[in-house]
């Protein structure tokens, strides 16, 4: 097949980063009282078009005067930390600042849709921190000023623990108004029961043979790239024709009759159920049907490539405990939080050092518990291989909301048949 | 049983065949009737079978053995527990709201004939037929717009919005088909308007209160889209569900909804005592 | 209290509320699709019209299947709900209001984990679906999910209950002896239904439709769930257009173009129903 571009973050900084412009400085510091005016038209929106790094004093001046409240507002997706919070229970000892944690985010896009008119209002939504992937919503947050610059001399675990690659990310140069807080693949999963010879490419999913047996996602960006990838093409560097011919390859696919349903969330179930036989997937759900229902489910990262995305923590630009905020931030990249975040969530954790405390909690566990942890510390979809992150690719980076419409119209009719 | 006031009057040559046929129709109605309400039920069996699964992560969809132990450890998750407390308190409290503004509305449309009444019907309609989205989109940009706080009231307001017009069409339609001389003799007989409606009137059209009643606190409780627009930092079960589902619903989420499910049960089984000890009336 | 002044106090309360609440807000999104923009660098107000002449021609596959899609349920819920509702109505005895609440009681669990089950119940190799496939009554490849009849059954089980209520409310209303009476002078049951019951349950039955082809034909989340792309409805467009696209003038004129066509057909079904109801209503 064609050779994989190798994952060089730095080439993908140089790429994406913008001039600082004295205006969106200002923006950052504060929001226009004239947003308030305009609320009551629906909806409206700030900033420019171009992604900006903030001015240094930027940051300065956002953070100047913000102390410590001894409380913060923690938004999450559900699941994303186990039940009893012990990290949190942890934190709160230490610092003496309360968390209160909230799973209310299900889905990026109403997410967007709920909090942008408040935060363009300058109104709170709530919360201190909050944690959005990166995508599309991400970029608008950035672009409209929305989010909070980070102060990073109070990121000192951050600064010792994250792994390289996660600091040098395309979607955010040099951490300016993120941390990660996990990460996944997108990859292929397969039922080797039902599929009899070893999936490896994502040609495979073009394959006749499995006519009506294949899942892909509803998700145009998830779509987009795989369409992208088998036809050779990096998502983080194509262009508007590349994008097109994706699109003829993808419904090529889909007319085949080869594709059963574009899927969201619900693909490892369809896949459960033998509805599907080789799917588009994400890695820690493919981890966590094998534990829960005792399966065999393959995860593959084809040598064409997969992409990596993050779910990354930020402070949305009203907050109201912004210090309590970077703080817990902070707070999550100690190892030994890091650890044990990472053996209940099962996706890939921003900081690499974890590996030795899971396998430590291993060896000082019995029975299925210690199962299970070794498990999560030897399992590639958490502590991915070398090899493994050469393969990934960033998501398409969008310019401007019009470039990204544009990029929706061209998938969206594969899915909205 | 109603069919003991059907005494036919006059020349009936074959009273006992058509009786007869008549109470195989019954029981044919009876047992589709069941059959019904059964089939409306299955779902919520595989729920409930669900609630006892021995599943050993996080996925709750292939069935490996019986175990309590979900029951026992209902409440370990308590942004669960918040998020059904939530939702019981404001399907309730839309029930209340809603009910009574919409009973006013049906009660307007369906007995009078007044300047906007078309209008008044127009607006019924637009709120059933506007896509929930938008609804809950233009919501959001009012309550930023006037500067309220998101929360269980924002909410409400929502729910109220949007099932009063179901209240209303239900009670409407009951209230065209009314008799209106039986209030106007009651008033005529000296009752103040207030009496006439609460001893004649409410009465007659009570089933459509309680059929709308039932129907908002049905929408409320499971209202998605336009409570995720409304809700700012407050969670609801639906919301909380939905979002579950992106990693595996825990085993507790079906044995709430079981739980739900009994306490529902309950109810209608001492609804079913209840009556018996009442004498019958006459309908 | 004058006669004139009464039905203005009655719809005084629940009139603000959705003034308040769903034409204020309503008119504003009206005017969002007639602007140009994006979320980030905001909208302006250009009488776009064009936006409502792209959306219907790009979607008017979509706009046609949900509206089919919503005739079929609603035909299929009147068959299903009639018979119920007239016996609950009429020999229901002293528990009718359990009945009305056994049947809305599997709705207070929430839509998720009852279409969730449904998945279960249908999905390819489902405790249903494999014993047919074993004994070769179905085909192997054959499946329910992700179909057309999977996404209309989905919508008449969600929105049965919608039906069964408003034609029970119209048929309890109705005397029994006034049924008796027919039989008496008709003799034949199917001349009864025609000439008594019908005509007096419908205007149960026009509450009915409104409550359930209306919401039936702008819903999403049965043909997003139980579908498949070929099932796509006009409600997953619009989902799909506000909350992944960004692209909020679109949703909003896709929206208002489905409401008025719904509207269109609400009242033109009225007028052709004719009875008094109807033109109580139609009258304008």
């Amino acid at each position: 097949m064609n050779e994989p571009t190798p994952f060089d973050p730095v080439l993908f900084r140089g790429m994406t980063q913008r001039r600082l412009s004295r205006r969106d400085a200002l923006r950052i510091s504060g929001l226009s009282a004239a947003a308030l005016a305009l609320a009551a038209c629906g909806v409206k929106g700030q900033g420019n078009t171009t992604p900006t790094a903030p001015a240094e004093d930027a940051i300065a001046k956002y953070w100047a005067g913000k102390t410590k409240n001894g409380k913060v507002d923690f938004a999450n997706w559900p699941l994303y930390m186990d039940p009893k919070q012990p990290e949190l229970k942890k934190f709160t000892a230490e610092t003496g600042i309360k968390v209160t944690y909230q799973e209310v985010i299900e889905e990026m896009g109403p997410w967007f849709a709920r909090t942008q008119p408040q935060l363009s209002a300058g109104q709170s939504i709530g919360f201190d921190l909050m944690v959005i992937t990166n995508g599309i919503q991400f970029k608008q947050y950035v672009q409209s000023s929305l989010l909070a610059p980070l102060d990073h001399s109070k990121l000192t675990n951050f600064k010792a623990n994250a792994g390289a690659s996660y600091k040098t990310s395309a979607y955010d140069p040099g951490n300016a108004y993120s941390v990660p807080w996990a990460s996944g693949v997108t990859g292929i999963a397969y039922d080797p029961a039902k599929v009899k010879t070893p999936i490896t490419k994502l040609a495979d999913l073009w394959k006749t043979e499995y006519k009506g047996r294949v899942g892909m996602f509803s998700d145009t960006q998830e779509l987009g790239n795989f369409g992208l990838m088998v036809n050779g093409v990096d998502p983080a560097k194509s262009t508007a024709t590349d994008w097109q011919n994706a699109a003829n390859k993808l419904k090529e696919q889909k007319d085949a009759g080869i594709v059963r349903k574009y899927y969201d969330q619900s693909y490892i179930d369809a896949l459960g159920a033998g509805e599907v036989w080789i799917t588009q997937a994400w890695s820690g759900d493919v981890f966590q049907k094998n534990v829960s229902d005792g399966t065999n489910f393959q995860f593959v990262i084809p040598e064409e490539g997969a992409t990596i995305w993050t779910d990354n923590m930020a402070i949305p630009i009203t907050a109201v405990n912004p210090v309590d905020a970077i703080t817990l931030m902070d707070f999550f990249f100690r190892v030994d939080i890091a650890a044990t975040l990472a053996e209940y969530i099962n996706y890939i954790t921003p900081v690499p050092e974890a590996q030795k405390v899971i396998k430590e909690h291993a060896a000082a566990a019995s029975g299925e518990d210690k199962d299970f942890l070794t498990s999560v510390a030897e399992s590639p979809l958490v502590f991915p291989s070398t090899a493994d992150y050469s393969k990934l690719r960033y998501y398409v980076e969008f310019e401007n909301t019009a470039l990204q419409q544009q990029f929706q119209s061209i998938f969206e009719p594969i899915v909205l048949g | 049983m109603t069919t003991t006031l059907s005494t036919p009057t006059g020349a009936d040559l074959e009273p006992t065949t058509r009786r007869r046929r008549r109470r195989l129709g019954d029981r044919l109605l009876f047992a589709y009737t069941w059959l019904i309400i059964l089939w409306l039920c299955v779902p919520i069996a595989v729920m409930i079978l669900f609630g006892f699964n021995d599943t050993k992560g996080r996925y709750n969809t292939t069935f490996q053995g019986l175990t309590l132990k979900w029951y026992g450890r209902l409440f370990e998750i308590p942004a669960l527990t918040d998020a059904l407390a939530n939702s019981l308190i404001i399907a309730v409290l839309n029930t209340l709201i809603a009910g009574t503004l919409g009973t006013l509305v049906g009660l307007a449309l369906g007995r009078y004939r007044f300047r906007g009444d078309g209008t008044t019907n127009l607006v019924m309609f637009a709120v059933i037929s506007a896509p929930e989205l938008v609804m809950g989109a233009s919501l959001l940009s009012l309550f930023v717009a006037s500067g309220v706080g998101l929360g269980i009231p924002t909410i409400l307001i929502a729910h109220v919005m949007f099932s009063i017009s179901f209240v209303a069409v239900v009670v409407r339609s009951r209230v065209l088909t009314l008799d209106r001389y039986i209030e106007e003799a009651a008033r005529d007989l000296g009752a103040g308007p207030w009496t006439a409606f609460r001893l004649v009137t409410f009465p007659m059209i009570f089933p459509a209160v309680l059929s709308g009643g039932l129907l908002a606190f049905v929408l409320s409780i499971d209202d998605f889209v336009i409570t995720n627009f409304t809700a700012g930092t407050t969670q609801t079960f639906p919301l909380w569900i939905y979002g579950a589902t992106r990693v595996g619903l825990p085993p507790q989420v079906n044995v709430m909804g079981t739980l739900i499910f009994a306490v529902g049960l309950l109810i209608a089984a001492g609804n079913v005592i209840a009556a018996r000890r009442r004498p019958s009336s006459a309908r | 209290m004058s006669r004139r002044l009464a039905p203005y106090l009655l719809i005084l309360p629940g009139g603000l509320w959705l003034l308040l609440f769903f034409v204020v807000p309503m008119v504003a999104m009206l005017s969002l699709s007639l602007q140009q923009g994006d979320v980030v660098s905001g909208y302006q107000l250009t009488w776009h019209w064009q936006t409502y002449v792209d959306g219907i021609s790009n979607y008017q596959t979509q706009i046609i299947r949900s509206l089919w899609y919503g005739f079929i349920t609603t035909v299929l819920q009147i068959v299903l709900a009639f018979p119920i509702a007239y016996w609950i109505a009429f020999r229901g005895g002293r528990n009718k209001s359990v009945y009305l609440f056994l049947i809305l009681l599997p709705f207070f669990v929430s839509f998720v984990l009852r279409t969730i089950s449904w998945k279960f119940i249908l999905t390819d190799e489902s405790f249903v679906l494999a014993p047919l496939k074993d004994v070769g009554l179905v085909s192997q490849d054959f499946h329910i999910l992700g179909t057309p009849m999977a996404v209309i059954g989905g919508l008449t089980y969600n929105f049965l209950p919608f039906m069964i209520l408003p034609i029970y409310v119209a048929l309890e209303r109705i005397d029994p002896r006034v049924v008796e009476a027919a039989r008496d002078l008709y003799a034949s049951p199917v001349q009864t239904f025609r000439k008594v019951i019908f005509p007096l349950a419908l205007p149960g039955v026009f509450a009915g439709v409104l409550m359930t082809f209306v919401p039936a034909s702008s819903d999403y989340i049965n043909s997003e769930i139980l579908g498949s792309s070929g099932t796509t409805m006009i409600g997953q467009v619009i989902q799909s257009q506000y909350l992944r696209s960004q692209n909020y003038p679109t949703a909003a004129a896709l929206s208002f173009a489905l409401m008025a066509i719904l509207l269109v057909g609400i009242f033109t079904y009225a007028r052709a129903l004719g009875t008094e109801d109807v033109l109580k209503v139609a009258a304008r």
